[in-house]
């Protein structure tokens, strides 16, 4: 154990002590701000820590037996230090750390006990990803994947009374493990054929082509399905705008920034084994790119500003994950950190939006800009950055996504690609029209947030613009003239459009949406798949298990119950032979002895 | 087979302690319910301590049955009071430890006649104790009787009834048998366990006839070669015997009205720790003394269990009653362990032995907080429940643990078992149980979710306002369950350190087909 090892591995050690103090000495829980305080203490300094393993680029590597058995450990343990998980060690303890300090004001309100039960859950959230991101192998990505999808449920979950977060809560986790499924299955199978669950074995068997298996493809599609479910990839996506129950922050944090983003994460890490089986990658990139415009589609016929910064994180994500396909992995690495930072930027704003106005519908606000200016600003820096606006941070990841997708020669992604970005530069700019611009609502008394909520996002928005800055000046920027033009066209285009339609009213939103009549009908009701889930869910899953319920009470019991009772009516009746009158028992006495009479004569 | 030499009596300690405590409070406890509780910690208590003892010193390296203990009986047919353990039966001691402890904790507030139960519970847990530590076929059984007869008075006298409406073709047959009553309860689930011993009886005397060597002893028995065809219809009688206990399909049917109907204490110890008496005689004396009848039928096994776990989680979703949910679960879950058996490798068996201890505890867990649930809400229906989590937060949390180790949910027992048991599956030779395996731990996430949401989730309704969370010793029994839960599912090796140097041993006396 080295430096390299140890600085990553406190990085998760102190969110595990916060933690388990948390989890197990209740009265500090109980204690509300200072429960968070003592989160915010172990993250700010795991934040400094993981800045020092970043800028110092420390690579190394270090495990330990987890699951022993007689040949060797089954299962290792152990963190992987590589500039990968660096830079995810940095992202997820700055987000983590922006979103727990905005949380002490966001939900300043709530009984002291539920928040210390939400920073116990933060933290918790915390080691499980940190773990993930520093995962050597399958196996322990795994575990933590599982704990993060736990966390995710239960934040969704915070205000547990409420039936529709109960309702999100459970559906976010049993969507996302029906793709576990394949991820377990996948692994399994994997571990089968190779005997490890190291990605550095493994790597290095895929090196030397000593990975002949049989039905790798098989493999690496099951491990995919994983990445679909936790990354809300078509058409398992259907769980993520449900978890906007949960508190803001929450989807700041996880269902934007960290956790549905270990999908797209995964495929990175594993890239060597997937290259192997371009035809998965090309289905990876098929299905990213098509759930990129999916989701832009839902996203632009939402009212709910959460909402429809979810469907943004869920075409995001298809961007990302079209990128992993195309073999561009670095591209869509690039795109998962900046993303992060803005979408949490975004989503952070719009809950200083929230908490004052009151109302989730973004026809209810209007007019903010002039009541909460600097929340509108860093909004409107956020809303650039997504549309992919130089030099901001998500032009630059945007156009390598694009150009790394071009270059691998998938035109229909590609096209795909293209009309979602000029469809997110409209339902942005939509959002910042109708919710700040325009005629004040007059919905409650609209005022800045509290400092404690404005910093995180002041830093955030700076961050947004400096790595923009940074990318710019590093010269990461390759993309074809072309392409620059016709992405900067499309943003602007959409932008126009939703100039026109809600700020200056030009055209008529309604008669635009009637134009496109079925799509309209259709995004509007999520494509008819929630509805589809819920029927099978509803018909065959319950069905099926009502009839097996049934067969197993009144059938399989039931012959038993007939043996039974058979039984009694047996015993009942031989018990009525045996009735005490000495007359009955001559007359059976006699009746025998003419029985054996006849049988000896008979049978002689 | 390497026998540790004679030390003090550790494992008699552990099985008799229990008994005296049983007869101390039937002889100086009556009418003081608190020095009846108070007998039964202490005893208990000792078992505990004794079993953490002999847990921490056994010793890896030597492996094979360790604090060995021998006194000839009836030395002309060859019985002898013969203890000792290997690495499972001695996690399968300690898992009854931690049962028998929470049971005593959990069964607190038991008002009626608690003299007679405590030392009904008591006598109990001493045939357990015996099943797992003999190594004399023919004490094993009698301590197996002992551990199974006294459900019949717990349950009969102690239970609930619950409410099954006649229906179907055979609607006659429910009305002449009065299904749904503890009575009926009772009645059903002893008469099936006895059915399940005479097959069993039959099997050790088989054994005993073959093997000609005049001693019921496992490793004298072990030590002799039976012909394939008695290897195979033995094995069978085994598995049906001792299966019967393990719950399989469709032999199981005992076990939801069973478990429904009885105490809580009983309730957690037959689910935790007498399933695993069945599943544990099929791996010891079925596998262990019969390696080629085992190999020849172990598609059976593992068909049967692929069934029991997608067939178990099924019903269990379909239930309406708290407790029938945790009762089904526990038919599925057993499946797992059939299956890991039947794998015959290494991961496969670690798995289910895994898993019998994990699904013990966590069942365990579920049935004390169902009791506590019913004892404060005074219903069962699922449907009735919401909001609990709200008055009672720290059954909530232990439910939602419970839900969780129940799911499969990594950093809880229920994991490793069950990865264990997948990776084992497809080394073994039949790939495709991995399938039903896999699916039954996603159907377990629907029901157990869906019924932790149910009961505890959503606003509180008005009629269930005033309900209070566990107190004093009920605390200790399920901090001491979801404690042991985390514990070895962070630190898989504990179990399966010991386990392994019983598991590879055992495995190479099998001869795959």
């Amino acid at each position: 154990m080295t430096l390299p090892t140890v600085l990553p591995l406190l990085v998760w050690v102190l969110p595990f002590a916060a933690f388990v103090l948390l989890a197990v000495v209740a009265p500090l829980r109980r204690a509300g701000p200072r429960a968070g305080l003592l989160s915010i203490g172990a993250m700010g300094v795991a934040f400094m820590a993981a800045l020092v393993v970043w800028v110092e680029d420390f690579r190394g590597e270090a495990t330990w037996s987890w699951i022993p058995s007689d040949g060797g450990p089954i299962a290792t343990v152990g963190v992987l230090v590589d500039p990968v998980s660096n830079a995810m060690l940095v992202l997820v303890t700055l987000v983590s750390l922006l979103v727990q300090v905005y949380s002490l004001a966001y939900l300043g309100d709530e009984p002291p006990a539920s928040l210390g039960r939400y920073y116990t859950y933060q933290s918790l959230f915390a080691v499980s990803m940190l773990g993930l991101v520093l995962s050597p192998g399958f196996l322990q990505m795994f575990v933590f994947w599982e704990l993060v999808g736990l966390c995710s449920y239960l934040l969704i979950g915070y205000w547990y009374e409420r039936p529709a977060a109960a309702r999100a809560a459970v559906k976010a986790f049993w969507i996302t493990k029906l793709g576990d499924v394949g991820f377990v299955i996948g692994i399994v199978l994997l571990w089968s054929a190779t005997g490890t669950f190291d990605f550095g074995e493994l790597f290095a068997k895929a090196q030397e082509h000593a990975l002949a298996i049989d039905r790798l493809g098989t493999i690496m599609f099951l491990i995919y399905l994983g990445a679909v479910g936790k990354s809300a990839q078509f058409p398992l996506h259907v769980w993520l705008p449900d978890a906007m129950e949960g508190p803001t922050p929450v989807s700041a944090l996880i269902h934007a920034a960290t956790m549905v983003t270990a999908g797209v994460f995964m495929v990175t890490r594993a890239e060597p084994l997937f290259a192997l089986v371009p035809e998965v990658l090309t289905l990876i990139g098929w299905v990213g790119a098509f759930t990129a415009l999916l989701a832009a589609t839902m996203a632009c016929v939402e009212s709910d500003i959460k909402r429809v910064l979810a469907y943004s994180t869920v075409s995001q994500l298809g961007y990302m994950m079209a990128a992993a396909g195309a073999g561009a992995a670095d591209a869509g690495f690039l795109h998962l950190l900046t993303h992060g930072l803005f979408k949490a930027l975004l989503f952070l704003a719009a809950g200083a939006v929230i908490h004052t106005v009151g109302t989730n519908d973004i026809f209810r606000m209007g007019g903010l800009f002039r009541a909460m200016p600097q929340t509108a600003l860093v909004f409107i820096v956020g809303t650039l950055a997504l549309a992919g606006v130089p030099p901001l941070a998500g032009f630059f990841s945007k156009e390598a996504v694009l150009s790394g997708v071009w270059e691998a020669q998938l035109t229909g992604p590609f096209l795909m690609l293209a009309l979602t970005a000029l469809l997110t530069a409209f339902y942005m700019f939509r959002v910042v029209f109708v919710a700040f611009f325009g005629r004040a609502f007059g919905a409650g008394h609209p005022h800045e947030a509290p400092w404690l909520m404005r910093g995180p996002l002041w830093l955030l928005a700076a961050l947004t613009v400096a790595v923009g800055i940074r990318l710019a000046m590093g010269g990461e920027h390759e993309a074809p003239a072309w392409l620059v033009s016709l992405s900067l066209a499309l943003a602007f285009a959409g932008f126009a459009l939703a100039w026109a339609m809600y700020q200056r009213g030009v055209v008529d939103p309604a008669t635009f949406a009637s134009a496109l009549a079925p799509l309209d009908f259709l995004a509007r009701r999520r494509y008819g798949i929630d509805a589809l889930y819920g029927g099978l869910y509803r018909g065959l899953v319950l069905g099926f298990a009502r009839l097996i319920g049934w067969i197993d009470r009144y059938l399989v019991d039931g012959v038993l119950n007939v043996l039974s009772a058979l039984t009694l009516r047996g015993g009942d009746g031989l018990r009525r032979i045996q009735n005490g009158r000495p007359q009955d028992y001559v007359y059976g006495v006699a009746f025998g002895v003419l029985l054996l009479i006849v049988w000896a004569q008979l049978w002689r | 087979m390497a026998v540790g030499p004679l030390t003090l009596p550790i494992l008699s300690a552990i099985t008799w302690s229990p008994f005296i405590g049983a007869l101390l409070i039937m002889f100086t406890a009556r009418h003081r319910p608190r020095a009846v509780r108070w007998i039964a910690v202490v005893a208990t208590g000792i078992s505990t301590l004794l079993s953490i003892y002999a847990y921490a010193t056994y010793n890896h390296e030597a492996a094979g049955f360790q604090f060995y203990e021998k006194l000839p009986l009836v030395p002309p047919l060859g019985i002898s009071y013969e203890l000792g353990v290997d690495g499972i039966s001695l996690l399968m001691v300690l898992l009854t430890s931690i049962i028998i402890s929470a049971g005593v904790f959990a069964s607190w507030t038991v008002a009626v006649r608690s003299q007679e139960f405590y030392a009904l519970l008591l006598a109990l847990v001493t045939g357990v104790y015996g099943v797992f530590a003999s190594l004399d076929l023919f004490v094993l059984f009698l301590f197996y009787e002992l551990a199974v007869l006294p459900m019949y008075l717990l349950i009969g006298i102690w239970g609930s009834s619950g409410e099954v409406r006649p229906r179907g073709i055979f609607a006659w047959a429910y009305r002449e048998t009065g299904v749904g009553t503890k009575e009926y309860a009772a009645m059903k689930l002893t008469l099936y366990l006895l059915f399940g011993s005479a097959f069993i009886l039959v099997g050790i005397f088989a054994l005993y006839v073959s093997a000609g060597a005049a001693s019921f002893s496992f490793l004298e028995l072990e030590a002799a070669v039976f012909p394939l065809g008695l290897q195979r219809w033995v094995f069978l009688a085994f598995y049906v015997g001792f299966g019967i206990l393990a719950g399989i399909w469709p032999l199981h049917t005992w076990s939801p009205d069973g478990h429904a109907s009885a105490p809580t204490a009983v309730s957690m110890l037959h689910a935790g720790v007498l399933m695993k008496l069945g599943a544990y005689g099929v791996v010891r004396v079925g596998m262990g003394l019969l390696p080629e009848g085992a190999a020849d039928l172990a598609w059976l096994v593992g068909g049967i269990a692929c069934i029991n776990i997608v067939y178990g989680a099924l019903s269990a979703m379909a239930q309406t009653d708290l407790k029938y949910v945790i009762a089904y679960s526990s038919v599925s879950h057993m499946g797992i362990v059939m299956l890991g058996a039947a794998t015959l490798t290494e991961t496969g068996l670690n798995g289910s032995v895994f898993q019998m201890f994990a699904h013990g505890v966590m069942t365990g867990l579920f049935f004390a907080l169902v009791g506590l649930v019913y004892e404060k809400a005074h219903s069962r229906e699922i449907e009735k429940m919401g909001g609990f989590g709200k008055s009672m937060p720290g059954i909530a949390t232990a439910f939602t643990i419970g839900s969780l180790s129940s799911l499969g949910l990594p950093a809880t027992a229920g994991f490793v078992a069950e990865l264990l048991t997948f990776l084992g599956t497809w080394r073994s030779g039949h790939r495709w149980w991995l399938f039903p395996a896999v699916a039954g731990t996603f159907l377990t996430a629907v029901y157990v979710l869906r019924v932790t949401k149910q009961i505890f989730w959503g606003p509180p309704s008005p009629q269930f306002e005033h309900l209070e969370d566990a107190r004093g010793p009920e605390w200790i029994a399920l901090v001491v369950l979801v404690f042991v839960l985390v514990l070895f599912g962070m630190v898989p090796g504990l179990a399966i350190e010991p386990v392994d140097t019983a598991t590879v041993p055992l495995l190479a006396r099998i001869v795959r087909p």
